[in-house]
């Protein structure tokens, strides 16, 4: 056996062959033919054939709308205006690979060029030309892999393209080279609640039908296990699916110490399953779908009735509602008009609200209302409203000044920027609450943009310098009496939970999958012993470091309870 | 026999693409004669290739032209109007 090494979404163990997903072919050099047209003609046509029936069958396995899909990729294979195209190069004295790769190439520029739905056809087509040159050059075909059995899927990384592909109940864990704990694959395994291990570089060596355990709580992949490593995965994956059907408590420590675990939606549709997995309400509620589709803010009336909604399907439980927070990955035209070099350092969250304060104004009218109006039908909840990206005591005093002129109760602000994580002491003097958002709170300490996939190794909320400002805020929480709750990706990891609520965090926000995980482990740690946790990882130097000693602190303390 | 041709308009909501576009590009291959199809006063496409039939980018309430040259090919035009009126997408 031989252990990779990568970080772990979540507590889950899973075992079995892995499938890699090939990485797409490069474009085939346009050298030429060696052995001539005919002969390349024949190689074009056997692999155009073989092709389409692949897909025909795929097609027939897959049923309903993947089926017709997949029949039209099988068409375009052997559409006869691509075979008059091919051919017409092969004259020229091409190889079958470089023709086919131009005539498809001419067809999605076709398809390009007429735009908007055809965009989306211009993916299976490249998908089918993939395939053919795969076919043509002896190699796998690149995409999600499908072995005809469930797999453990080894990637560089997954597009959200790849996902959509993606079968998920043939799909053991996901195993990826790149990519960190907030990449797409990170948050796709943490929502569908898939044992993920990220950022695994050794496993570019892995190969397919390998039998491997991936051990998300470890963030580690086994190569070559044992049979008794086998046995004991199994055991360990059978007992936590056991831990999921246990009844669902109250967020607590092994003390008492209550932890609310709280739910990230970003619609109030997500309510109901939430509730189910045990959320005592709402940590962060993104109003963003409101406004994302629409050209034009949304009305009070369509806004109300929507945080109505949310509001009676957690009555009696906390709601924090996150005004717009627009601006970087979320532009709304009627927000963001200008052209900015750096958005995520520019006008957004707070800062774009205030300079177009009729929309927050509009907001907090919506959800008085809205507070108001489920009240009186006796199904209110405790409504708490923040605001995002807040960077100054100045811009505390602001927002919940504002909220107050509308009746809002509890108003808070976000913590995502160093500077109020520092001056946090000075926040609680105008904030009822903070609420750190972790991921925005790492790209701006470790000046990483979340976006660029170049510098995603940055995007590690276990860095030391991170947890050092979280510290700032809990500890200044604890001073003023003020409640400091999680709303990042960092609150779904299980220990990193722990550690937060080491480090002062009062409530926990997470992907509602995340909750059961989370719930457990927090049973197994004092107050006292997360804090030791929480130490050992300050002192760290790094985030790897920092997860490690984290790691060591708590297997000591569960041997000695043990 | 005589080339013959038929302008229709399309009544599939979403025009003619993915699904439409390949039961279309089908019917027109299994007519087993040549077969075109143009758009407005565009350069006409061999009807029985779906990626021309896609990168024409015909959308709902386009008028549509189709020509063909062969054997049944009253018959086959008949067919495919009837292909190309019908809402593929309402069901």
């Amino acid at each position: 056996m031989a252990q990779l090494r990568g970080v772990g979404i979540g507590l889950g163990v899973a075992h079995g062959p892995v499938a890699r997903m090939a990485a797409p072919l490069p474009a085939p050099d346009d050298n030429p033919s060696a052995i001539g047209a005919d002969e390349e003609r024949a190689r074009v046509q056997e692999a155009l054939a073989a092709v389409a029936r692949e897909l025909e069958k795929r097609g027939e396995q897959a049923g309903g709308a993947a089926q017709e899909v997949l029949e039209a990729q099988a068409m375009m294979a052997e559409d006869p205006t691509l075979t008059n195209e091919v051919d017409a190069s092969l004259a020229q004295g091409k190889t079958a690979e470089r023709a086919v790769h131009e005539a498809f190439a001419s067809f999605r520029a076709q398809l390009e060029a007429v735009g908007g739905y055809l965009g989306e056809r211009a993916a299976d087509l490249d998908d089918v030309a993939q395939r053919v040159i795969a076919r043509l050059q002896g190699v796998a075909a690149p995409g999600v892999p499908d072995p005809g059995h469930p797999f453990v899927l080894v990637a560089k990384d997954l597009a959200p393209a790849d996902t959509a592909l993606l079968d998920l109940d043939q799909v053991l864990a996901l195993v990826t080279t790149e990519g960190g704990p907030t990449s797409h694959t990170a948050i796709l395994a943490r929502e569908k609640g898939i044992v993920a291990v990220v950022g695994v570089a050794g496993a570019a060596e892995l190969a397919d039908d390998e039998t491997v355990i991936v051990d998300a709580a470890a963030g580690a992949v086994t190569t070559e296990p044992s049979d008794d490593e086998l046995t004991r995965a199994e055991n360990r994956a059978n007992a936590r699916a056991a831990a999921a059907g246990a009844p669902i408590t109250d967020g607590a420590l092994a003390d008492g110490t209550a932890v609310p675990l709280l739910a990230n939606l970003g619609n109030p549709a997500g309510a109901a399953e939430a509730v189910a997995l045990g959320a005592e309400g709402v940590g962060l509620f993104r109003t963003e779908f409101l406004f994302l589709s629409a050209s034009s803010a949304p009305t009070v009336e369509q806004q109300r009735a929507s945080y109505a909604e949310l509001l009676a399907a957690f009555a009696g439980k906390k709601v924090v509602v996150r005004v717009l927070d627009a601006g970087a990955d979320k532009p709304l035209p009627f927000l963001n008009d200008a052209h900015e070099e750096n958005p995520a350092l520019g006008l957004r969250g707070l800062r774009a609200l205030r300079a177009s304060e009729d929309i927050l104004r509009e907001q907090l009218t919506a959800l008085a209302e809205a507070d108001e109006q489920t009240r009186k039908a006796g199904s209110g909840a405790d409504l708490w409203v923040m605001a995002p990206m807040v960077s100054t005591v100045d811009e505390a005093e602001y927002f919940t000044a504002i909220a107050r002129e509308y009746g809002i109760r509890t108003a808070g602000v976000m913590v995502e920027v160093p500077s109020s994580a520092l001056l946090a002491e000075h926040i609680f003097a105008h904030a009822d609450f903070a609420s750190i958002g972790t991921n925005d709170l790492t790209q701006y300490t470790l000046a990483a943009d979340r976006l660029l996939g170049s510098v995603a190794g940055f995007q590690d909320p276990w860095h030391p310098a991170v947890l050092r400002l979280i510290r700032e805020v809990g500890a200044a929480g604890a001073r003023t009496g003020k409640p400091v709750g999680i709303c990042g990706e960092a609150a779904a990891d299980p220990l990193l939970a722990v550690v937060l609520v080491g480090l002062g965090a009062t409530s926990l926000s997470m992907a509602p999958t995340a909750l059961a995980d989370v719930r457990a482990t927090l049973l197994t740690y004092s107050l006292d012993d997360a804090r030791r946790i929480a130490e050992a990882a300050l002192a760290a130097t790094d985030a790897a470091t920092a997860r490690e000693a984290a790691h060591a602190a708590s297997d000591s303390q569960k041997e000695r309870t043990q | 026999m005589s080339e013959i041709t038929r302008t229709v308009r399309i009544g599939s909501s979403h025009g003619l693409h993915a699904r439409p576009a390949k039961l279309f590009a089908q019917a027109a291959k299994d007519a087993g004669i040549p077969i075109t199809i143009a758009k407005d006063a565009g350069a006409p496409v061999n009807a029985a290739s779906i990626l021309g039939v896609i990168s024409l980018g015909v959308e709902h309430g386009d008028y549509v032209t189709l020509t063909a040259d062969g054997e049944g090919a009253e018959a086959a035009l008949d067919t495919l109007s009837e292909l190309l009126t019908t809402d593929h997408d309402a069901a």
